[in-house]
């Protein structure tokens, strides 16, 4: 049976409203869990140490476990539409290792390494690494859209190779290694604000969110259509190196979000831009949200890298997308 | 108005399409014949601006296409190229509203709305509108280009081979609802098509192509002759004539 009404096909699971109430309550179950006792009952008799601990560090967590979450997957979702390909993310085109370059960049040749300078460098490093790859995927046609994110993690494995070289010849590995894996325990109430960056970064891509639902269908139908292909392009791809940037400057590297959470919306909902985005963005936040919750329980009272957990659960899920879209 | 002079293309040393000037009657259904290789596809592409001409010059509606901004031509000028299998999970009826593009940027207002019905009620699409186009057989998913193209509402609508991977059923279909487009709506279509039968059949004016150049253009009555084709094709080919519209016999001559 193909032919479905269109409330049927959408199914509640997937209303937008429902997703983003998932969130909320996701995102309370979040803040009271951790080493220092903190219960929901306490919520309105905290002690100073609990109010401490709420305001300065549970919630900027859990603030940016959602707004890592969203904007990982809703770049993913942009650079997928961006490159006809729904295999391509901020981790399988180059976007982050680049991002990871340009900070061992900035470390190096501005030792003060102002947040600042790190931003304006990662930023340019993971725009040039993601046109890069881009100019690469049109120049060489790959037969096999498979191919295209084996390719692309080639591609971020090289320049993570030069990140660590430069990294050990000015012996900045143990300033770097910070950046390399994604960890939500560093975060406090005064390094949360870059992320928030990420929500004016979400609206403008809300914003021109049509222009981009039709630049999936390729270069000559939106041209045909008077879309400034090239120009949209180029503001689609600073827009992922930024939320990436962003993303790696406060929490780290997550892989696979980027991929995986916009392959299973399109899945359900489709290829449509509006459709998609903000299932999206909330299903990014929720993911990211219970790998947080996991990594913080398994070993608890210890907590493993949120990085690892998403790598582990993310592998079996993109190795399922892969051999389901090899079918297709 | 659309006025095509002198036009020429060429790739490095090899001339595509070669001072070709061209009459198009509005309100009317042009077909463009020719061998592989005329240039046919290049000289579509050149009016509907995919493709910068080298020389000469392009007026639709009495600006040059190079001057018209792409959003502007997108309002007067729309294109059908061969689509082979899309590999996007969108909706018939998302596909078809994209022709409003030009328009309102995908805000979509009342007119708009009204456009995409009347579009994919002209083409019969309304039972498949909530189907994704991956879904779709090829003689379907033309339908919906076609009713994308029809939403786009312009007074110009050029095809390229939209015959192609379409069985016998289907192209008569295809070039039926062509006819209507020029007869009910009043919009000026061009049609690369190879299977002259078709064009002898529907046209109201052929241009054949061949090198490059422009070998004939005049109404079907005048290119459908047997000195035309004959030469253009380089092979014999026996017209015959039955209730009115004319046949190109050529498959065992």
């Amino acid at each position: 049976m193909i032919h479905m009404t269109h409330s049927a096909r959408k199914g509640k699971v997937f209303n937008p409203l429902f997703l983003a109430l998932l969130v909320v309550v996701i995102a309370v179950l979040s803040l009271f869990i951790g080493v220092q006792e903190l219960h929901l009952g306490d919520l309105f008799s905290l002690t100073d140490s609990q109010r401490m601990i709420l305001w300065h560090s549970r919630i900027p967590r859990t603030i940016s476990l959602i707004m890592a979450g969203s904007t990982l997957s809703v770049c993913g979702l942009l650079m997928q539409h961006l490159t006809q390909n729904k295999f391509v993310s901020p981790t399988t085109a180059g976007t982050m290792a680049s991002a990871r370059l340009g900070i061992i960049v900035a470390i190096i040749f501005f030792s003060q390494s102002a947040l600042i300078h790190k931003t304006v460098i990662a930023f340019l490093f993971a725009t040039l690494g993601t046109i890069a790859f881009t100019l690469f995927l049109r120049t060489v046609k790959l037969k096999n859209s498979i191919m295209v994110p084996l390719v692309g993690m080639m591609f971020g494995n090289i320049v993570s190779s030069i990140s660590t070289f430069a990294a050990v010849q000015y012996e900045v590995v143990q300033n770097v290694s910070s950046w390399m894996q994604g960890n939500f325990s560093l975060i406090h109430s005064g390094n949360v604000s870059l992320l928030l960056l990420t929500l004016p970064l979400l609206a403008l891509i809300a914003l021109f969110g049509h222009y981009f639902s039709i630049m999936g269908l390729g270069k000559e139908t939106s041209e045909k259509l008077g879309i400034p292909y090239g120009v949209m392009e180029l503001l689609g791809i600073s827009l992922v190196a930024l939320g990436t940037t962003l993303v790696i400057l406060t929490a780290g590297s997550i892989p696979f979000v980027g991929i995986i959470i916009p392959n299973l919306i399109s899945i359900k909902l489709g290829d449509h831009f509006g459709n998609t985005l903000f299932p999206t963005a909330f299903a990014g936040a929720i993911f990211l949200l219970v790998m947080d919750i996991l990594a913080r329980t398994i070993v608890f009272p210890y907590e493993i890298p949120i990085s690892v957990v998403t790598g582990a659960v993310g592998s079996v899920l993109f190795i399922y997308l892969l051999l389901k879209g090899g079918k297709g | 108005m659309m006025t095509i002079e002198n036009v020429s293309k060429h790739y490095g040393d090899q001339v595509v399409v070669q001072n070709v000037t061209l009459p198009v009657e509005k309100v009317k259904m042009t077909a463009c014949i020719g061998p592989n290789g005329a240039g046919k596809s290049t000289l579509l592409e050149m009016i509907s601006s995919l493709i910068p001409h080298d020389t000469g010059e392009i007026y639709i509606d009495g600006g040059e296409v190079k001057s018209w901004k792409n959003g502007d031509l997108a309002k007067r000028l729309a294109v059908l190229r061969q689509t082979n299998h899309m590999n996007v999970r969108l909706t018939v009826r998302e596909l078809v509203s994209f022709g409003r593009f030009p328009y309102t940027k995908g805000r979509l207002n009342a007119n708009c709305l009204k456009m995409i019905d009347e579009s994919l009620t002209y083409l019969g699409l309304k039972e498949l509108e909530e189907r994704y186009i991956d879904t779709l057989s090829g003689g379907q998913l033309q339908r919906v280009m076609i009713a994308m193209v029809l939403c786009q509402d312009t007074d110009y609508i050029l095809l390229d081979e939209p015959l192609n991977n379409l069985d016998m059923s289907f192209g008569v279909q295809m070039m039926k609802t062509l006819r209507q487009l020029t007869d009910d709506l009043g919009k000026t279509v061009i049609t690369i098509v190879h299977d002259i039968n078709f064009a002898a059949a529907y046209a109201d004016n052929i241009i054949a192509m061949k090198n490059g150049q422009l070998f004939a253009a005049g109404t079907t009555e005048e290119i459908i002759t047997e000195p035309v084709l004959s030469e253009l094709y380089e092979m014999d080919i026996d017209i015959i004539e039955k209730n009115g519209t004319k046949y190109c016999l050529y498959y065992k001559n």
